[in-house]
């Protein structure tokens, strides 16, 4: 026998802290005191993703979406709502009028993501063509086809104001146009795959969850530019995603969606995977069309840009997967209706992959302005075991931080780059109080060394120099000049780099000198990391007063040199401490002192 | 299947979405939908869909299909898995371990009660839906 009614009491960490259990406590009683416990269920849940609002209360199957509840609303819930059917309209949540964004008007609804290109993901089988297709799979396709003239789609990607995902927002229609615009006997289409950034995988989640709006795509813009054959460049390390769009190539071909005379409109196009090895400079567009080729992967001066010379010299149009994936739902909806999401100059949504310091890391879209807020409080439920919030890194090696002073910005890419940072393909890493932006800094940095191919002397030799630097900072060998000397080389490296690698790597650094040029000095001018992060500057002991001898560091300790009898204050062996902080943080008499 | 004409796809689509929509309503069929990206198999989804497998067999449930989907985009929550059948609203789950699976078969789908704590919100409307209303 089924309830009639189901009660979602959220529960995560945000509500939880907001007696989400007393409010789960009195509901159930008012169930009990009505004589209802037959027809209603109360449940806890998972984060809603709402936390700022919260508690929040849902109410099945009618959807009712009840914000900032209490306790003592209980008795109202379940005599009006249950008993007399009429939802408590002092609670249900109304939208927020005045956003700077704009939202599509039949999406009034209170969550806070739009799902445009991962409209498919968690809905459809991706291992299956037919449930794409009854989706309004392949009705692009269709269209352009038969319907649009090249020229209609290229003025319906102008009115849509699709700019590219992979980082840069590049107009996709001017992209399109200018590889159409070339005369030649042979184009092509590539797909660029190759996510790189450290904490980023939309890219991959898309291809693994929908890979036929990708492939769909693809044809589209074959159809457009004039060419026939496309390629997917895509790294090895990405298992699934390779398998689910060779499945997906494998299906659309025998059902005549890709290859000959595709639906007898006489056009064809074929797709060809390619993988990469992993290298972090073949996501740059030049080097992605050389490793293609079996040459090693490493750019060249553009222009020549790939439009007019491309993959084996010809004109080729090089987009992202995202950027990719937005194509089919343009097409069939049209451009005015993607324009009306987001803002003036960045239209449609943005997926980013949330990670880090944050309570539900995993993947969000949402319109173009929405505030980081918006995305890190409410959808990403804030910061976990109650820690104050830092920054977020956007664009991995090649952004910068975004500090708690700027989180009402407007994620957009004009905002983002206004704040020295950038839009990237979308990795957001949150880090919290105990995070040293020194340490952070350097790892990206790292990351760029290792990554760098090494063709171009700024590069090459810039990257390696600003690390250096950045290591003799974190041990607290650091002066104000070293500051001056990464300034200098930043912007050499921004400057006469050859790719957007090395243009960009010096980011990082100066993001954080702009916002946390107080670290540094901390660092330099006292010796001393403030979060505790940088090895050489910090030291535990055990204050001995405070220590009651439980022992519980010293089980935790992974190199074993914390002794001590029980009952007793314990020891550090600093000769073999490593400096991992667990038993700062197991104590809980604060007994481990950090300095 | 052979290759298809232009009429071929749009009576495809058509059938495919009547198919979709019978399985929703009808009273008969349950769905299990177990999220199978990159991150719902590395949390284990693999072992979740095995978990299913056994306890519909062990109870001799006949009529309920288990299908695969990509990632919701839940991440803290994998393996995540989404129940769709008739007399009940349709519920993402979250965390579903192999144990939960079989409290998912045992009390949701035979039971008609939802499983305490894991249930989760699901992250977005969906734009195709939302327009045929």
């Amino acid at each position: 026998m089924a309830y009639q009614h189901y009660i979602l009491v959220c529960g995560g960490t945000g509500c939880e802290s907001n007696k989400a259990d007393a409010i789960y406590r009195a509901l159930q009683r008012e169930t009990e005191t009505h004589d209802l416990t037959h027809a209603v269920q109360v449940v806890k849940t998972g984060c809603f993703g709402f936390c700022a609002q919260g508690p929040i209360v849902k109410i099945l199957p009618e959807e009712s979406f009840y914000v900032e509840v209490t306790p003592e609303d209980a008795a109202e819930l379940i005599s009006e709502h249950i008993v007399k059917g009429r939802p408590v309209t002092r609670l249900l949540y109304k939208e927020e009028q005045s956003k700077e964004h704009a939202r599509v008007d039949d999406i009034s609804f209170y969550q806070k993501q739009f799902r445009v290109v991962l409209r498919n993901c968690g809905f459809i089988d991706p291992e299956e063509i037919s449930e794409y297709i009854s989706r309004e799979g392949y009705v692009a396709l269709e269209r352009v086809l038969f319907d649009l003239s090249p020229q209609d789609v290229i003025s319906e990607l102008k009115t849509s104001g699709l700019r590219g995902r992979g980082g840069a927002g590049f107009p996709t229609w001017m992209k399109w146009n200018f590889t159409r615009e070339q005369t030649s006997d042979q184009k092509y289409v590539v797909c660029n795959a190759d996510e790189g950034d450290p904490g980023a995988y939309m890219d991959r989640s898309i291809l693994e969850g929908d890979p036929h709006s990708v492939l769909e795509a693809m044809a589209i813009c074959g159809r457009t530019i004039g060419a026939n054959k496309g390629f997917i460049y895509i790294r090895a390390e990405y298992p699934l995603a390779i398998g689910r769009l060779e499945r997906a190539i494998a299906q659309a071909t025998e059902f005549g969606l890709l290859g000959k005379d595709i639906l007898g409109s006489g056009f064809d196009f074929e797709i060809e995977i390619r993988l990469g090895a992993g290298a972090f400079v073949c996501g740059e567009e030049t080097a992605l069309l050389a490793s293609i080729e079996g040459e090693r992967g490493m750019p060249r001066p553009r222009p020549p840009f790939p439009s007019v010379k491309g993959l084996w010299g010809e004109p080729t149009v090089i987009n992202n997967v995202e950027t990719l994936a937005n194509i089919p739902v343009i097409l069939t909806r049209g451009g005015e209706w993607f324009a009306k999401i987001g803002t003036e100059k960045s239209k449609g949504t943005k997926v980013f992959a949330l990670t880090g310091k944050i309570a539900n890391s995993g993947l969000v879209e949402v319109p173009m302005g929405t505030p980081l807020r918006d995305i890190i409080f409410n959808i990403g439920g804030g910061i976990p075991d109650g820690k104050a919030f830092k920054a977020v890194q956007t664009g991995g090696p090649s952004g910068g931080v975004i500090t708690a002073e700027h989180l009402d910005t407007p994620i957009d890419y004009e905002h983002l780059q206004e704040l020295g940072s950038i839009m990237g393909s979308g990795g957001m890493i949150v880090m919290d109080e105990s995070d040293c932006m020194i340490d952070v800094t350097k790892f990206y940095l790292e990351f760029t060394v290792e990554e760098s191919c090494g063709k171009c002397a700024p590069c090459r030799v810039g990257g390696r120099k600003l690390h250096d630097i950045l290591t003799k900072i974190s041990k607290g060998q650091g002066t104000q000049e070293d500051i001056d000397t990464m300034r200098q080389i930043g912007t050499a490296m921004q400057r006469a780099s050859l790719c957007g690698l090395g243009q960009t790597a010096p980011n990082p650094i100066l993001s954080t000198l702009r916002y946390f040029k107080a670290e540094y000095d901390a660092h330099i001018d006292q010796g001393v990391c403030p979060a505790g992060k940088c090895k050489e500057l910090v030291h535990f002991s055990i204050i001995t007063d405070k220590c009651i001898g439980c022992g519980l560091c010293a089980r935790r300790c992974p190199v074993l040199c914390i002794s001590g009898e029980r009952r007793q204050p314990h020891e550090i062996d600093q000769s073999k401490c490593i400096k991992c902080g667990e038993c700062f943080t197991a104590c809980k008499f604060d007994a481990v002192l950090r300095a | 299947m052979a290759k298809m004409s232009l009429d071929d796809l749009r009576a495809m689509r058509d059938q495919k979405r009547r198919e979709l929509e019978m399985r929703d309503a009808d009273n008969k069929t349950v769905q299990i939908i177990v999220g199978m990206g990159t991150s719902g198999i590395a949390a284990g989804a693999k072992n979740t869909l095995s978990a299913f497998l056994a306890e519909l067999e062990q109870h001799g449930l006949t009529n309920v299909s288990l299908r695969q989907t990509g990632s919701l985009g839940l991440d803290h929550a994998e393996p995540t898995v989404e129940v769709r059948m008739a007399d009940m609203p349709t519920v993402i789950y979250g965390k579903v371990t192999p144990k939960v699976a079989g409290e998912i078969v045992r009390s949701h789908i035979m039971n008609k009660t939802l499983v305490d704590e894991h249930v989760f919100d699901r992250p977005a409307a969906d734009i195709l839906e939302r327009k045929e209303q």
